[in-house]
């Protein structure tokens, strides 16, 4: 395949960035979008331009360490993440656009490099449960309901990628955070840190700059992994009732 | 030592005389040894300071205990989160002993089925402490919310897995690594907040600093400001994961590397086994040139699949579903008839090569050959119905047609092997602490537990035994001996070793020759999988390494990496990488050139049963080879620990 690439191009944090145009010829149909990339990079490497920054590590759809935009959507036009993607999805001739996730908590490091360190602070806040090593008791002690283990797994499926954020014309974390609320909020070990947990995490989300949810589901259209817009209800309803639970 | 090489290589030194496990009976060496292990204070303990590189189980879960214990940690990982460690990528489950399904199973048992998968090439003392604390780990991960799959009345689901006759394995859908690995970053990120536990993230540690014979600290750069900074601690603990990324293809994440204990060795730490790679028999074949991984499918595949090629090589580019029953071979069930397609990885493995190599391969030609075999589900499907397959494997086939653009409902799949683990790394005594006082190695980075072979779901139980449970008892013992002596950042020792990242950073940037590092990692990657990867032969292996070092010599002349020293520069990153690999990959070719038997995962062709299975040689070959750097440009010295059997009886391992 031959594609014409428009990928944007920043040197550092403090430079202003712009996009610049490759032509690529020889891509195989059955390589991944990363796969593209890495040929691009050697062409450049061969005449002597720097290559194009990118994260990809796992290139297996789970470490939620790669993503760019395409032409204009998050992870591209499939539902699934930027190294599951595979050019068979473009055509002969294409223009594709690939500019890095676009949001101001999550700055530009290098070309298509962010920096997303924000969602583990968010995950400092409380989205853990407090148990000490060694001091667990026997895993039957607490059964748990298999549609609360079900839910919990579902929501707990998040990669952290951050397509949500970059989806979201408000820039807002609230599916990667509703999730892991899900998750631990489904569990009966997550019971006793509930409450305060939703608090402070929406807290510190807030102080990221990440905006506020306005029901648009963009994210979840830009979710690889299928997380459902009602972690956000869920997450909201946790909310009120910390809020009224203190009163 | 011996004064002469031994065949122009390597040198012999002191055999290992003692690996630290307490005496007395299997079953309370490890109540033994965490008794007499010393304490620490707990006011003493943040004067205490450890340096952990890795956040993957083995490491996140290390750092989040000894956080939690009130050590001063400094944790290091090369992504841009802990979360993103390789560990995420499992897919299988996790092993324990809990018999909660009154199957049988028991810490021996568990013990017995791992070193017996091993090939009798691990020890004993360790592998019964690992199935002693696996029941703990899965306690500890219910209680830190990891959502493992349930049945409706609410208890813990389990799996029987690669040819185990209980079940014993715990799981949570495809994702069981990813969901272990979220419970460990979680209770990391817990420290971090409470201020025990510093996060380095886009860190990599590219150099040991040693004082006075002990591990004291690191060099890493910060991969964002590309600085060089230097951590001093008491003690050091690498959980850097694996190096099968030293084949270029493999399902390793793409930063994976020996970097953090490559270093290590060349500052004194023995390197244990590093010929023993593990083969994973469903990956999906590689398509072409342009690839950068290989995807591996969940070998829960086999227990419906029929595994098969053409009869006749004219077949091979026919569509499957033309070839006729009476042309097919289902050489697994043909050869094997007592397992079929259920026959260990390494037996599954070899023979598809074996199809292959006799030009019956199936899909696309990839550098003048086609490696793939069948892994066809007509049968099921006709038998259990689409439906049925469906919601069993699902998840599996959509992951199929996404990459490779075919439908498995339809035509069957193509499956080839592909380097998946690797049991070698730094030799540890029982307490995992290596060669080097101070330096302790946990998870895959140190050769332990596995053997020749290492058992499906059992990586991730280590991974978390050693991070969770072992470690933080044995490093407290180290730990006791201190406060240490404070060391300056211009400490000589210090100092040698930044200038030695600093040099090698200099060089790789200012060669500016003509070949690109991904170039070097893929031409080193074809020479180890054709030589040193499923089958070796003692010529392969000969010419393997005259061929690494032709390509080594070469790399630091002709190497072009762009860009500068400061900022985020990828292609440096992995220039240092492909580096260490280059220097490993010979290491390899020795230990696996000098090791004349065929065991798990490492057959020599010369050493194999008159049906052609692998032939071991215990009076030989009964030992850890544990391999000392022997210096630039000079020879390893090869040192042995005998294992000894005690409480299991060798026998040779027969799946006819
Ligand atoms: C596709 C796949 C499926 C698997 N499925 C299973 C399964 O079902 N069951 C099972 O038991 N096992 C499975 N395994 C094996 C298992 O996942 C690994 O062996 C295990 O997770 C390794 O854990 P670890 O903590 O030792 O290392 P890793 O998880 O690899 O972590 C390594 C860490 O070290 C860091 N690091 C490395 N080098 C440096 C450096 N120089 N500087 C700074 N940081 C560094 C990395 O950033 C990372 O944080 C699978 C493996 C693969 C590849
Ligand atoms: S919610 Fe979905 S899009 Fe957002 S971080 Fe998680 S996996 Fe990525
Ligand atoms: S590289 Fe891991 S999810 Fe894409």
């Amino acid at each position: 395949m031959r594609l014409a690439l428009k990928i944007w191009r920043q040197d550092g944090p403090s430079d202003t960035g712009r996009m610049a145009r490759y032509d690529i010829d020889g891509v195989s149909e059955d390589s991944s979008f990363l796969e593209m990339l890495d040929l691009l990079n050697e062409q450049l490497t061969e005449r002597g331009e720097e290559p194009v920054a990118f994260d990809s590590d796992c290139r297996e759809g789970i470490c939620g360490t790669c993503g760019v935009v395409i032409n204009g959507e998050a992870h591209g036009p499939e539902r699934t993440t930027t190294c599951q993607l595979h050019m068979r999805s473009f055509k002969d001739g294409d223009e594709i656009v690939i500019e890095p996730w676009r949001a101001d908590p999550f700055p530009v490091i290098k070309d298509l490099v962010v920096d997303r360190s924000a969602f583990d602070r968010i995950i400092q806040a409380g989205g853990f449960i407090s148990a000490n090593t060694g001091s667990a008791p026997d895993a039957h002690a607490t059964p748990v309901p298999k549609e609360h283990a079900d839910r919990a797994f579902m929501a707990a499926e998040c990669i952290g990628c951050g397509a949500c954020v970059a989806a979201c014309p408000n820039a807002s974390g609230m599916l990667f955070m509703g999730a892991k609320i899900t998750h631990l909020g489904e569990l009966p070990q997550g019971q006793p840190e509930r409450e305060a947990r939703v608090v402070s995490m929406t807290a510190q989300h807030d102080h990221e700059g990440f905006g506020g949810c306005t029901n648009l589901g963009e994210c979840t259209r830009a979710c690889p992994k299928g997380i459902p817009l009602n972690v956000i209800s869920q997450m909201n309803a946790d909310f009120r009732h910390a809020g009224y639970g203190r009163r | 030592m011996t004064d002469t090489l031994i065949e122009g290589l390597y040198r012999e030194g002191e055999p290992i005389a003692d690996t630290k496990a307490p005496p007395g009976d299997i079953s309370q060496k490890w109540t033994t040894r965490q008794f007499e292990a010393a304490l620490v204070n707990p006011a003493n303990r943040r004067k205490l300071s450890v340096i952990i590189v890795g956040t993957g189980l083995a490491g996140a879960a290390a750092g989040a205990t000894l956080g939690e214990a009130g050590y001063q940690v400094k944790s290091f990982c090369y992504q841009d989160s802990p979360r993103r460690a390789h560990s995420i990528a499992a897919q299988g489950g996790i092993n324990a002993a809990k018999n909660y399904k009154g199957d049988g199973d028991s810490i021996h048992r568990l013990f017995y089925d791992t070193v017996k998968g091993g090939d009798y090439r691990s020890r004993e003392t360790n592998v019964y402490r690992l199935a002693e604390v696996s029941a703990d780990i899965i306690d500890q991960c219910v209680a830190q919310g990891v959502p493992f799959a349930r049945e409706y009345g609410g208890l813990l689901d389990n799996r029987s897995f690669g040819g185990v006759q209980v079940s014993r394995t715990f799981y949570a859908r495809g994702q069981t690594g990813q969901q272990l690995l979220i419970g460990a970053y979680q209770a990391l990120e817990r420290q971090i907040a409470a201020g025990t536990v510093q996060m380095f993230a886009r860190h990599e540690m590219l150099e040991l600093i040693v004082v006075d014979g002990k591990a004291r600290g690191i060099i890493a750069r910060d991969l964002v400001t590309g600085e060089i900074e230097t951590h001093l601690a008491d003690v050091v603990v690498l959980a850097s994961g694996g190096y099968g990324n030293v084949f270029f293809l493999s399902t390793n994440a793409m930063g994976s590397n020996v970097t953090a204990t490559w270093r290590a060795h060349r500052k004194g730490a023995y390197f244990g086994n590093p010929c023993y790679t593990q083969i994973h028999p469903t990956c999906i074949p590689q398509s072409g040139e342009q690839q950068s991984k290989l995807t591996l499918m969940s070998e829960s595949l086999r227990n419906d699949g029929r595994i098969w090629v053409p009869k006749r090589a004219e077949d091979c580019e026919k569509d499957p579903r033309e070839i006729p029953e009476e042309d097919r071979d289902y050489y697994l069930e043909r050869i094997y008839p007592g397992f079929g397609n259920l026959v260990p990885r390494d037996i599954a493995s070899r023979q598809a090569k074996n199809m292959c190599d006799e030009g019956r391969g199936v899909g696309p030609e990839v550098d003048g050959s086609r490696r793939g075999v069948y892994l066809d589900f007509a049968d099921a499907i006709g038998r259990l119905g689409e439906d049925a397959v469906r919601a069993k494997y699902g998840n599996l086939f959509d992951m199929y047609e996404r990459i490779t653009g075919e439908n498995p409902y339809q035509v069957p799949m193509r499956i080839y092997p592909a380097v998946h683990y690797t049991m070698g790394g730094l030799w540890v005594d029982y307490d995992l602490q290596s060669t080097i006082p101070g330096l302790f190695v946990t998870g895959e980075a140190n050769f332990s537990d596995h053997g020749a072979n290492r058992l499906g779901a059992s990586a991730l139980m280590q991974g978390l035994a050693d991070g969770y449970f072992v470690l933080p008892n044995t490093i407290r013992d180290y730990l006791a001996a201190g406060p240490f002596e404070r060391i300056d950042e211009d400490h000589p020792a210090v100092a040698e070793a930044r200038e030695s990242v600093q040099g090698r950073i200099q060089h790789l940037l200012g060669t500016n020759g003509t070949r690109s590092v991904d170039s070097y990692h893929k031409e080193l990657g074809k020479i180890m999988w054709e030589k040193c990867g499923m089958e070796r032969t003692d010529a392969g292996l000969r010419e393997a390494i005259e061929q690494i070092r032709a390509l080594r010599a070469d790399f630091w002349a002709n190497v072009r990496v762009l860009g500068t020293p400061e900022g985020l520069n990828q292609a440096l990153e992995r220039a240092g990488r492909v580096a260490d690999f280059l220097e490993l990959g010979e290491l390899m070719c020795i230990d696996a050139l000098h090791r004349r038997e065929s065991c798990g995962g490492h057959f020599r062709a010369e050493s194999q049963t008159e049906d052609g299975e692998a032939l071991r040689h215990d009076d030989e070959f009964a030992y850890v080879a544990a391999w000392e750097w022997g210096g630039d440009g000079g020879a390893p010295v090869l040192h042995k620990e005998d294992l000894v059997y005690e409480f299991i009886e060798l026998k040779q391992r027969s799946y006819k």
